[in-house]
């Protein structure tokens, strides 16, 4: 019996501790780990060249069967969408950073999923260094 | 002494169980949606064409003007990188199809056909090294059934498909060039 009510108050404990966290919750996505992913999705080139750069991540994209849904020159930023029985969405977006380099950083979402695992945008970042005849290096 | 022998050939089909699950795990691999395929450089071929201009901006207004007479709808355009993006959406009924759904609803069984397909394509320009500039098309296809599931999300590799679109192409901005 003792047993039973250690249950059922480990029970509500759960499910006022679960309750805490709404879905809402989702709509910023942003805690310590978002550190980490930044990492992971960026890496440095030794070019202060946007436009090039940019064109270069559309074409290298195409590549990897995405179709473009938006460019932005302006704001440095590409999104496109691959689909393979799965959809693969990503946003790629050029920042400059000092006076001789520019961030280019990645996020992709497998449907409903982010990608969070280091994996894939490294071998996106191999495949675009190829493109660039830059060296893709990793943030400080 | 039997309960014990029970215990463990229990214990040992778990083990066996657990063993099995990380072997079928352990063979799903690593996603490759980010490593270019085998055929990457024989789409790139297909997908491109060279143009023999120098006017980037006329290309552009010349392949919008060949989605609008194929029906698309321009959705994004960025001219100062070279990006088109259009889309239609359109009937993907078959008549077979739907002769077997009707042979089926006599059997009171509600089988699913397609219903809708929408096609997407973006058209990219950049300078060609050999001078002119390139235009790559990729087309992506969806198709949705009447109970409203996706069937099919793809990219398009067939061949005769960017064939036409660029010969349909090469014929507007001819007419482009000669402002007919």
């Amino acid at each position: 019996m003792p047993k039973l009510r250690s249950l059922f108050v480990l029970v509500i404990c759960f499910i006022f501790i679960s309750s805490c966290a709404n879905t809402s919750a989702r709509l910023l996505d942003s805690d310590e780990s978002a550190l980490k992913l930044r990492s992971i999705q960026s890496r440095v080139f030794d070019t202060t060249d946007t436009e090039t750069t940019l064109r270069t991540i559309i074409s290298t994209m195409q590549d990897l069967s995405f179709v473009i849904n938006k460019a932005d020159l302006e704001l440095g930023s590409i999104s496109g969408t691959k689909l393979k029985g799965y959809i693969l969405d990503m946003t790629v977006s050029v920042r400059p950073r000092g006076e001789n380099q520019l961030v280019v950083r990645a996020n992709a979402t497998l449907g409903i999923n982010p990608i969070v695992e280091p994996e894939p945008y490294q071998d996106f970042f191999t495949s675009l260094e190829k493109a660039m005849f830059l060296t893709a290096n990793q943030i400080d | 002494m039997d309960n014990f022998k029970i215990f463990r050939f229990e214990n040992k089909s778990f083990g066996l169980l657990i063993a099995i699950i990380l072997l079928i795990s352990g063979c799903a691999g690593k996603f490759d949606g980010f490593v270019l395929g085998e055929s990457f450089l024989a789409d790139r071929q297909i997908q491109t064409r060279k143009f023999s201009t120098d006017d980037e901006k006329a290309l552009l207004v010349a392949a919008s003007g060949v989605l609008q007479d194929m029906g698309y709808k321009l959705e994004e355009s960025e001219t100062k990188l070279g990006v088109l993006v259009a889309s239609k959406t359109r009937d993907a009924t078959k008549i077979a199809e739907v002769a077997i759904k009707v042979l089926y609803a006599f059997l009171l069984v509600n089988i699913p056909i397609d219903h809708i397909q929408t096609f997407k394509v973006s058209l990219i320009t950049s300078v060609s090294p050999n001078g002119g500039y390139l235009l790559r098309a990729t087309f992506q296809r969806t198709v949705i059934n009447d109970q409203n599931r996706v069937t099919l999300r793809a990219t398009i590799h067939d061949k005769e498909i960017y064939k036409d679109f660029f010969d349909k192409l090469s014929k507007s901005v001819f007419l482009e060039a000669q402002k007919i």
